[in-house]
């Protein structure tokens, strides 16, 4: 099989509210997968759970056929699974360089000192922070941190890439760069699962999409087909909307 | 880096140092036992505080079991001075020190700071019950006579010491992937995990570290006072003067702590001499103003005071 991730069954309950409810789907290599929904249907929760930063309560979940589930982030992280987060979370007390030394240091790579520092460089330059080396996170506008932290991801050389929201609050030069940037990602051959809410940019780079709606999986196939799906519209609208019939 | 380069950047500083330890080694030839006795107990102190910033610097888990490893320290010290070698007095501190700090460690370090303060409070605590209840009921004594020939000046060797091996192990820290996993765990834990950062194991091993520096002075101090109980050897105010001579000094440094103990250490010696019925309030309060008025530490105002004036000619 050439699926990347395999997910089955993914569950989690936060006390009576079932966030994730026995998800199931793959991403095969080289792939861009959208994962869409309404507010709180539990896609940051699935990002959260693919990513170790909270444990299933059952279900499974695999990267190239290894069973991840229920392993720590750090691990998780080493094997090749990068993250961002929906709110931004820069390392303040670090320079830019070193956020994303954390990355390289610890990750795959694995390296250190001064190939270290030139690597760090490399993956500043690349998401546009070149003049940012030794700047303080706290200095940076809200979309330079986002670069820092999509740079900070990168660093360990992740085969799947998972980005919350990464695109939200850009203006629209921002937006278009923003875009650009994660296309080149991919051409470089990064697997990545995007959550978005932007439909632009979902458009533009998801080749398959996966709806999610109060924890389930409602929907998945080519962006222009889910998103005329009136389940999905149902879903954004909510159940009393009159769907796409009432007048603009 | 060229070797030229090398030379005043590296060596210079080095040079340096070695003198200015060279120069401390000559206080008991300098003063009198006074002059000693309060040089013992800065290094000490010196020690016991940069060893504590080593690990609640840089993670800012604020640890009040300094006096636990301390007291470790010196009861080993009471217990196998008289029967077995120094050196081997020592080894014993250190293993003990690091099993009980990797166990303390595995357990408590997953928990967030605010119950770390309190676990680490009852942990100096529990400590002190523990050697207490078996003083009382195994060896039937409360208190036990420290019998060693080692001398006052001898004390003050070692302490420079061991306070030169952690100012090296810290320096080294600072600039190994340890410092920056640190670091990073300080600022936030789950993006340091998420960073491929074991955070669990990078605290466990500071930790230790640090704790084996408390226990070492703590068993070198021992002689000090020729007779200790558990009363004298676990006393929590020397968790809490480590904690406020960090943090007025300034943990975010390695030289940050050394600046807190040498002001307070000689600030107490003169409360303690003026006020001795009223101390613990005066420490409080010093302890107060510190946190409101200088909450970065000397080591802070330093850096302010330099970055100001190196900014405003420009
Ligand atoms: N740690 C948590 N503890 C309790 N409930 C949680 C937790 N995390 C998420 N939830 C709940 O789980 C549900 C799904 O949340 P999640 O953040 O995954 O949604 P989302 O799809 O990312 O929403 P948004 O588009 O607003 O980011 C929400 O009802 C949320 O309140
Ligand atoms: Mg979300």
């Amino acid at each position: 099989m050439s699926a990347l991730l395999q997910v089955e069954g993914l569950t989690r309950r936060f006390g009576g509210l079932v966030a994730v409810d026995s998800l199931s789907f793959s991403v095969d290599t080289g792939e861009v997968v959208g994962l869409l929904g309404p507010n709180g249907s539990g896609k940051t929760t699935v990002l959260n759970l693919l990513s170790g930063a909270l444990k299933a309560d059952s279900g499974s979940v695999a990267l190239k056929g290894q069973a991840i589930a229920g392993k720590a982030a750090h691990q998780i992280a080493r094997l090749g699974i990068a993250r961002t987060f929906q709110l931004v979370r820069p390392l303040g007390s670090l320079t830019c360089r070193d956020n994303v030394l954390t990355g390289l240091a610890f990750g795959r790579g694995r390296s250190w000192g001064v190939a270290a520092r030139g690597e760090a460089d490399t993956l500043l330059d690349r998401v546009g922070l070149a003049r940012a080396r030794d700047t303080m996170p706290g200095e940076l506008t809200y979309i330079d941190q986002k670069r820092l932290e999509l740079a900070r991801a990168l660093a360990l050389q992740p085969e799947l890439l998972l980005l919350d929201e990464w695109l939200a609050g850009l203006n629209p030069t921002e937006l278009e760069e923003g875009i650009a940037l994660i296309q080149s990602l991919s051409g470089q051959g990064i697997t990545i699962l995007l959550v978005e809410h932007v439909m632009d940019a979902i458009r533009s780079l998801c080749g398959r999409c996966l709806v999610m709606n109060t924890g389930r999986l409602i929907a998945s196939g080519l962006p222009q087909e889910v998103l005329a799906d009136p389940e999905v519209i149902r879903a954004y609208l909510g159940d009393d909307g009159s769907g796409e019939g009432g007048d603009a | 880096m060229s070797g030229r380069d090398v030379l005043p950047t590296v060596i210079w500083p080095i040079v340096a140092c070695a003198l200015g330890v060279a120069a401390l080694a000559c206080v008991p030839f300098l003063f009198g036992d006074y002059g000693l006795s309060m040089a013992i107990n800065i290094v000490s102190y010196t020690v016991l505080a940069t060893a504590w910033s080593l690990f609640s610097g840089p993670t800012r888990y604020v640890s009040l079991a300094t006096v636990a490893f301390f007291g470790i320290g010196a009861y080993t010290t009471a217990v196998f001075a008289e029967s077995l070698p120094w050196v081997a007095v020592l080894a014993i501190a250190a293993c003990l020190s690091v099993v009980v700090a990797a166990i303390v460690g595995l357990a408590t370090l997953r928990l967030s700071g605010v119950y770390f303060v309190i676990f680490s409070l009852g942990l100096a605590e529990l400590v002190r019950q523990l050697v207490t209840w078996w003083e009382v009921n195994k060896t039937r004594t409360l208190g036990r006579y420290v019998f060693t020939d080692i001398t006052a000046a001898q004390i003050y060797w070692q302490l420079l010491g061991l306070a030169v091996l952690v100012f090296v192990a810290g320096f080294l820290i600072g600039r190994s992937r340890l410092g920056l996993a640190l670091r990073a765990i300080g600022d936030d834990e789950t993006v340091a995990r998420h960073s491929g950062i074991d955070t669990t194991r990078a605290k466990v091993a500071l930790f230790v570290l640090s704790t084996v520096f408390m226990t070492l002075a703590g068993a070198i101090m021992a002689p000090r006072w020729t007779y200790i109980d558990p009363a004298i050897a676990f006393n929590p105010v020397i968790s809490f003067t480590v904690l406020i001579m960090a943090l007025l000094g300034g943990v975010h440094r390695l030289y940050g702590p050394v600046m807190g103990v040498v002001p307070l250490a000689l600030l107490f010696e003169f409360l303690l001499a003026r006020f001795p019925n009223h101390f613990s309030i005066m420490v409080g309060l010093v302890f107060i103003l510190i946190v409101y008025a200088i909450p970065r530490g000397i080591a802070g105002l330093v850096e302010q005071t330099v970055e100001r004036t190196r900014r405003q000619p420009a």
